[in-house]
This record gives C-alpha cells, structure tokens and sequence, in this order.
C-alpha cells in the first residue's frame, strides 16, 4: 500500500518534470511546477512518516512489469527504506518550498525545472528499488539528472569543469556498483535482493564486493579520496539543488552502502571496520580543515559535507566491527549514531546551503569576503543560519550534538573488541572526530562571524535585503526541525529503531519511556542527556540574570562608535577577513596538509605601494592521486588521436591486422 | 524527602559555584601579587567590580547587532548550567543525568562560540584577533578534553561526572598511569580554556598578546559584567572538576547528615583556596608563550591525553 503510493507521488513528480518541459517559457512555470514537486513530495513524506511511526516492521511490495523481462521492477519499502524516504522527501518538500521564491530569479529556468522533480523522483526509486536493475537504473538516473542541475548555468568555466569531473567520478561509482551487484547476484544471476540475501558469498568474493561499494557508494557520497568532485560540483548547481544533493543525494549514497553491506552482504570480516574507520576518520579531518580554508561559502559548506560524510562512516566502521563481535547491542548504539547523524546533517546541511543561497539572492555573492554585516540587513536569515551553524558544530541543545555524543558512547564501548588492531584504531578514529569537531565550531565562527556579522565589505552587502517568505518559511522549517530533533532526540531514535533492528539484530531501549524525554543509550549509571532539561536551564538561568540586571541594577544603553582600543578606522576594509581568521589553523595544519606558504611582499621604505600578501594552499589528493591519471588518459588520447587521421589503405590495413592478430590468439589458445 | 534534598543540594551548589567563583579569581589575583611583592587587590574586589560593573550603563557600539547584546547572558548561562552540574561538596546533584561529562564540555563549547562570535560582530580587527586565535586554542583544548573525558570514563565506566566522583572516592581506582597522564593533560587544557599564562594573560591590556581580552574588548557595564562572571564561573568549575576527579576528599555522599554537608562545604573551599594558590604560583614562575607555540603545548595535552586512553583500550588495569 505505502510504496504503490510512494510510486504514485513519483510517478506525479516525473509528469511534473516533463510538464515543466512544456510550460519552462512561461511567467507562472515556477510557482505550479515547485507547488506541484512540494505537494507530491509533502504526500510522500507523509506516508513514509506514516510507515515510520505506524508500522515499522511491516514491509511492503509491489512488482512492476517494468524493466528486464524477467526480472521486473521490485519495489520495497521496509524499515531502513522508509526512513530514508522520509529524509529525501522532507529535504525534497522544503527545498521545493524554498524553489517557489528561490526559483524566480533564475536566469534559466528551462535549464532547472525539469530536472529538478525529476531528481526527487530519482532519489526516491532509489531508495525503494528492490533489485538490482532498478537500483543500478535509479541510481544512474538520480547521477544524470542531478548532473543536468550542475550544468544549469553552464556557461561559467568553472561550472563545466565540475561537471565534467562529475560525470566521469558517477560513471566510475555506477561501474563499480554494477560490478558489485554482479558478484552478488553470482553465476546464477538471481537479481532481487531477496534471492541476493538468500545466496552465500565465499570471504573473498565478500572482501571484493565491499571494496567496489566503498569505492561505488563512497565516491557518491564523497568520501576522501574519491571527493574532489564534491567540493566542484554541489556549489555549481543552483542553492536549493546544492541542499538536495549535499543534504539528502550524499544520504541516498549511504543508504545504497548500508542496504548492500549491512543487508544484503551478510557478515563481512571485521578488518573492513578498520577501512571504514580509517576513511571516516581521513574524511571528517580533511573535509573540515579543507571546508576551513575557503572563501566561497558554497564550496566550504560543500567540503564540510564530506566532513560530515566521514563521521558517518565513523558511525558505520564501528557497528560493522561490533556486529562481526556479535556485540550485538554496541552495533545498535554505533548504528543509531549513524543513522541519527544522517537525519541530522540532511536537516542542518539543507539549511545552510538554503542560507547561503539565501544570501546569494540577496546580494550576488559567494565570495566571503565581500560580504559582512548581514545580520541587520537579513536578520530572519541570519537567524536560521546562526541556528544551522549552532547545530553543524555539535553543540548542546540542538540536534548536532546528540549524534555526536552517541557515537562517542559507541567508541567508549568498544574496548570490549577483541581484535588489537580495533583497540587502536578506535579511540584513535574518536581523538580525529573530537578534533574534526572542534574545528567544525571554528569553521563556522568563520562563516557566521564574517558573512552576517562586523561591517559590510562591500556596497552590495550593505543594501542587501531580506528574501522572500517561502525561503524563509523553508528556512525556518528547518530551524524547528534541528531544535525539535535536539530536544527530543527519543523520538528520533525510536524512529530509527526498527531499522537498527533489521540491521543488526538489537535494538536501543524505549526512549520513550524514559522519563522526561532524557536519551539513556545504554544504562542510566552509564551515560544519559536531555537536551530538553538543558535547554530549559539555560534559558531559565539567562532569563533570570536577564530579569535581575534589568530589575535591580542598570539597564540603560548608550550607542557609541566602536571602541577598537581607541583606535577605530572607518574603512571595513581594516576587518579580520575570512583568510585571516583561517590564518591561525591555517598555520598549524596548513602547512603538513595542504603545504601551505605564506608569502609578504613589502614594498621598500619610503615607498607607498601597496603590500601584498599571498597564500599558496596545494590540494595534494589531486595533484598525487587524480593528475597523474588525468595525464595519462590525456597522453594516450592524444597518441589515440592520430588514427583519426589515416588513409583509407592504412585504414584498411589496420583491420587485416586485427584480423590476423585475433585468429592467431585463437589457434594458441585452443 | 530524598527529592527535597536533592533540589536543595542542586540549588544550594548552584549558589555556591556563583557566589564563590569571584572569590577564587580574587585569591588567584592576591596571592600573585603577593608573589611579585606588590600589595595587590583586596580579596572581595571581583565582588566590587561586578557590582560597580552591572551599575553602569552599557555603552553599546552603534553597528552592533543584537547577537552582541544577547551573547553575554547565553555565554553566562551556558557556563553556568555546566559549572552547576560538576559536584563541588556533594555528588547526589539533582540534574546531573541530564548533562554527562561530554555535554559539559559541549556547553563550555557553545558559550565560546557566542563569545567568539560576539568579538566579531563590530566588526574591529581586535575582535577579529581575538576570536580567531580563540577558536584555534579551542581547537585543540577541545579534542584534548574529550580524550581526558574518553579516559575517566573508561576507567568509571560512566561518563555521568556524578559516578566518575563516586568511583574515584572508591578504594580500588588505585594508582594508574593513565590518570597520571589525564591529570596532566586536564591541568593543560584548563590552563588553556582560563586564558591562563602561559597561554594568554588575563591581566593584560597589550592588544596584540591577548585572546580572551581582545574578544571582549566592546563590552562595557552589565555586559562585561556578565562575561567577566561568565570567565570566574568557568575558572571555578575547571578547579572543581579536577578537584571531584583527582581529589575527591571530603565530597558528601547522598543521604548524609548535615554535619557532612558542612564538612563538605569546608573542605571545598579549602580546596579551592589550594588551588587559587597553586595556579597563582604557577602563572609567576612561567613566563607567556608565543601564540604560536600554543598549539605546540596544548598539542602535547592532546597527545598525552590520547596515550592514556589508548592505555585504557590496552589493558584496564593501566
């Protein structure tokens, strides 16, 4: 029942894209098509939720006669399926929402409409598909249109150049995904993920089918090394398809890694936990330090994804070494932190870049150094993303801060693993992601401080004004959403619940039952919070301090000019950059990782030219992994591309040759 | 009645922590004084300063937003939530399952992000400075601390500080080397958070050495007020977490009688006082570091901290 409805919001998602095919020209086309995507999306959330909260453990099914003749398209929902259909279509009805306004100022809008419902939809068939023709379809479909999104404004250098890398990193991930689900499916080629879950698989058939969906499901969801499109791509596309594809496309990629690893692979060795640690571990350092020393706010919300993607994997290393421990309730605890965070970054990530689409409606700008003093010009905006900003750095009482704390209480579990290599591992995977943390806190001083607060660093900033309300009521949606999550962060876990328990066989206990909405993972003596209980104290303690202040000593207030220790200088101009307050971290990881250089030029004394300062950042993952390849194929194109160029004769040939060449490696080998 | 208590012994610690956390800067500034064979402050003069401080009208600068005016009582009440729910003379605090050791840490986390955030809002470069050499510090204190709290806990088997207390008055904790390497780390990372030299230097007024100064350099009356008693609380609750975790003599247990809990009140403020004295002999042997020699120490904070939990990892007996 739910999934034949889930279809037929997918099916209305589909008709909407080809209709804005027809009607992209006119005036209206925005507002009908992104209405009609919310309301399709609204719906299919609502029965996803539906699923969720009323029966989780009851799968449903349907076989279209679509697709491989005798395969057919299988479509599932069980526990895991329908939270993330709830994830993909509140990201989806919120950033349609946001589209309705957002949508209007778009240069081409031929270019963005069509596309986008239909990469709703895509998501959505992935999320459902139960074998693997319709997974692989779905996928790649999801790939290509959302590489239509990028390629919105494909005019800008820049924009093709990501794309291109995006297509060439999706094909690789797709390849991958089709060799894996070949091994799966084995000789017999039993496609359903039911006769997949069914078959055996030797250890190293097992090890091989892991590495190409770590590398398949990785790459998509942008894990280090397999990035660099990332940071290009999700920045290019417009605001409100950069939150889908960095809020909820990066969680479709560790849905397809959960459903073939945790379900459909069986019980792979607990050395690949060691992998998944280490590359979490990689990607959350790199990925913050790297989000860190940007100046495009797109692109370091971008990068912080994949920091983002990293603890995740964090999350899923430790429940996959668990479960090969038959530790079975610390594999639910690592699990539910995972799955928590995934919740957690779609709500938050999806309302930064919202934000900062927000304020590139406003002003024009990406550049963080050319903005400034937003907060008075955009201060609901600015609202919204100080609390995504709040909520992105952990900290207590929103949402980001619960699924953080349960993946520490997941590595303060696990020095009951056997395994040596796990012993160090471990805690060494929780020192990075405590570092990564910390530093997410001082990206975002970054990006707040700089964008929304001080003194505009240029005209545009200063006359920016508010944008429309369907932004801000999609803004602010979500803003709601990470409080509620981090207040009462029961709910969210019993909601996942029954996904850990098909997942791994356990479960957490009853949230719900703990009295006054307190989170107890494992016993009470061991560790619990309420962020419910922590709010309320610091809002009774500020309120009261506020009251008696007021109340009993001064509350008057005088406006003055900045003090600056006696020194003020009128141009903004003489502000801390987003470079400079960078420059600290900047020269204490800066220098190992991206080998950075600093260079001064001053001018000679007397003279009165300008200074100049200049900073060299290297991206090693590129100029060691990816160039030399790109030089390759490039070198071998290039030799390649003199055949293009021969006589007919030669032609000719060329094809004798073959010919003999071939017969000849027939007689030796028979 | 046991509730009673418990909502007696919680608020009673919650006034204490805000009554005495002026006092124990006051000791720090006395004694250092004393030291440097200057006659120093009189005792209650942190008291005084807030006082003449919330009297005053604030003078705001005209560019300032209202994160500026809002920051100092979030940052305030944060540290005071967190420094509410560290035992200080009794363990059996009423809250203190709301809030385990790592969301102390993520409190004392939010209330320097506002503080950061709110040097940069006027838009000065000694905001600036300050906020961004903050988070750098922090950026380190912060996974440091984690590890000291990953330890404690492995050892307790319970990150609620409550029962990390309870288990460190037990008998078999004995001496081991990873709270050896805990405590030293711990004593850092609280050198650190408190702009204590050798990190920053809270009494000073030269711009291009400070942190903590720098940051707050726009505040003025009941503002500065709020975040100077912001950094006393945060000072108090760094000495009463070390106190509660590495000596925890005399910390009333629940159900005790009232002679206890006057016991236990004397013997904190003795400990306090021990402690004011230590770090005010500590700040004039060493001389202030370079800001960028900080990430060295605090890096070896870090890593002693993540020797000692990976000795908890190895063997538990360690």
């Amino acid at each position: 029942m739910a999934v034949a409805l889930i279809l037929i919001c997918v099916a209305a998602l589909l008709a909407t894209g080809i209709v804005a095919v027809v009607l992209a020209r006119s005036l209206v086309a925005t507002s009908i098509v992104y209405g009609a995507t919310s309301m399709a999306s609204a719906l299919a959330l609502a029965v996803a939720l539906a699923q969720v909260i009323g029966a989780p453990g009851d799968p449903s099914a349907v076989i279209l006669p679509l697709g491989l003749p005798w395969v057919g398209a299988h479509f599932r929902i069980d526990a895991l399926s329908s939270l993330f259909l709830v994830i993909v279509n509140l990201g989806g009805t919120a950033a349609s929402l946001y589209g309705i306004g957002y949508g209007r100022h778009e240069s081409a809008p031929g270019r963005v409409l069509p596309f986008f419902p239909a990469f709703l939809a895509g998501m959505n068939l992935v999320v459902m598909a139960d074998d693997a023709f319709s997974f692989l379809l779905s996928w790649e479909f999801m790939s290509l249109v959302s590489w239509a999104l990028v390629m919105a404004h494909h005019r800008v250098t820049e924009n093709a150049r990501a794309g291109y890398i995006y297509l060439i990193v999706a094909s690789f991930g797709t390849l991958c995904l089709l060799l894996a689900f070949g091994l799966l499916a084995g000789p017999a080629g039993g496609y359903g993920f039911a006769e997949i879950r069914g078959a055996a698989h030797s250890s190293v058939l097992a090890a091989m089918i892991l590495a190409l969906v770590l590398l398949g499901a990785g790459s998509k969801a942008g894990l280090v090394p397999l990035h660099v499109w990332l940071p290009l791509a999700h920045p290019a596309a417009p605001s409100h398809v950069s939150a889908l594809m960095s809020g909820v496309m990066t969680k479709v990629a560790i849905y397809g890694f959960i459903r073939i690893v945790f379900d459909l692979l069986g019980q792979p060795d607990w050395g690949w936990s060691m992998v998944l640690l280490f590359f979490g571990s990689v990607s959350a350092l790199i990925g913050i330090l790297s989000a860190l020393m940007q100046q495009d706010l797109k692109r370091l919300l971008a990068f912080s994804t994949i920091e983002n993607i990293g603890i995740i994997f964090i999350g899923l290393g430790l429940a996959l070494g668990f479960r090969a421990n038959a530790m079975q309730w610390a594999a639910a605890l690592a699990l539910t932190a995972a799955l928590f965070h995934v919740f957690n970054h779609s709500l938050f990530k999806s309302l930064l870049f919202l934000g900062a689409g927000a304020v590139l409606n406003a002003t024009g700008l990406r550049d963080l150094d050319r903005m400034g003093g937003l907060i008075h010009r955009m201060p609901v905006t600015a609202f919204a993303f100080l609390a995504g900003a709040v909520a992105i750095s952990a900290l207590p009482p929103l949402n980001g801060f619960v699924s953080e704390w349960l993946t520490f209480q997941a590595v303060l579990v696990s020095p009951e693993v056997p395994q040596w290599g796990l012993k160090v591992m471990v805690p060494t995977a929780g020192a990075m992601m405590a570092l990564s943390a910390a530093l997410v806190a001082a990206c975002f001083v970054k990006v707040f401080g700089i964008a929304f607060l001080g003194r505009p660093r240029s005209t545009i900033a200063a006359e920016a004004k508010e944008v429309d309300r369907f932004s801000l009521a999609a803004m602010l949606l979500f803003v709601a959403l990470c409080l509620l999550a981090g207040l009462v962060p029961g709910l969210v876990i019993d909601a996942i619940a029954p996904a850990v328990q098909l997942l791994v066989g356990a479960r957490l206990p009853v949230q719900a039952q703990v009295p006054w909405f307190s989170i107890v993972p494992v016993a009470e003596a061991r560790s619990s919070y309420n962020g419910l209980l922590v709010f309320v104290f610091i809002t009774l303690s500020a309120s009261f301090v506020i009251v008696l202040i007021h109340r009993f000593a001064s509350r008057a207030i005088r406006r003055a000019p900045p003090w600056d220790c006696g020194f003020p200088d009128p141009s903004p101009a003489t502000q801390y950059s987003g470079g400079s307050v960078a420059q600290p971290i900047r020269r204490v990881f800066g220098s190992l990782l991206f080998l950075a250089r600093e260079q001064v030029e001053m001018p000679p004394p007397g003279d009165t030219g300008a200074a100049r300062f200049r900073v060299e950042l290297r991206d090693l993952i590129w100029e060691t992994g990816y160039a030399p390849i790109a030089g390759i194929v490039g070198f071998a194109a290039d030799r390649l591309n003199r055949m293009q160029f021969l006589t007919i004769r030669r032609y000719l040939s060329l094809v004798f040759l073959a010919l003999v060449g071939l017969l000849l490696v027939l007689v030796v080998w028979l | 009645m046991a509730v009673i208590v418990g909502f007696l012994t919680q608020g009673g610690q919650m006034l204490v922590v805000l009554l005495l956390a002026p006092l124990l800067t006051g000791v720090v500034r006395k004694v250092k004084a004393r030291l440097l064979r200057r006659k120093g402050p009189p005792l209650l003069q942190p008291y005084l300063d807030l006082l003449r401080l919330i009297r005053k009208e604030a003078v705001v600068a005209e560019n300032a937003s209202w994160l500026f005016r809002v920051a100092p009582y979030l940052i305030f009440a944060a540290t005071w939530v967190a420094a509410a729910l560290v035992p200080t003379f009794a363990t059996d605090l009423l809250f203190s399952w709301s809030a385990d050791l790592i969301a102390i840490v993520a409190l004392l986390g939010s209330a320097r992000f506002f503080l950061a955030l709110a040097g940069m809002d006027v838009g000065t470069s000694f905001g600036g400075i300050g906020a961004s050499r903050e988070v750098m510090i922090a950026s380190l204190a912060e996974p440091a601390m984690i590890m000291v709290v990953f330890t404690l806990a492995l050892i307790a088997g319970s990150t609620q500080l409550s029962t990390v207390a309870g288990y460190m008055m037990s008998a078999h904790v004995g001496l081991r080397v990873s709270l050896g390497l805990a405590l030293v780390a711990l004593i850092m990372v609280a050198i650190a958070e408190n702009a204590r030299i050798p990190v920053d230097n809270p009494a000073t007024h030269l711009e291009l050495t400070m942190v903590h100064e720098a940051m707050v350099l726009e505040y003025s009356g009941r503002h500065l007020a709020v975040i100077e008693a912001a950094s006393f609380l945060k000072l108090l609750l760094y000495v009463s977490l070390l106190c509660s975790v590495f000596a925890p003599w005399g910390v009333v247990h629940a159900g005790a009688g009232p002679v206890a809990y006057a016991i236990g009140v004397t013997v904190y403020v003795v400990k306090l006082a021990v402690a004011g004295i230590l770090l005010a002999v500590f700040e004039v042997s060493i001389a202030k570091m370079r800001v960028f020699r900080v990430p060295e120490f605090l890096g070896a904070a870090l890593m002693l901290a993540l020797l000692a939990t990976l000795l908890m990892f190895m063997t538990r007996s360690l």
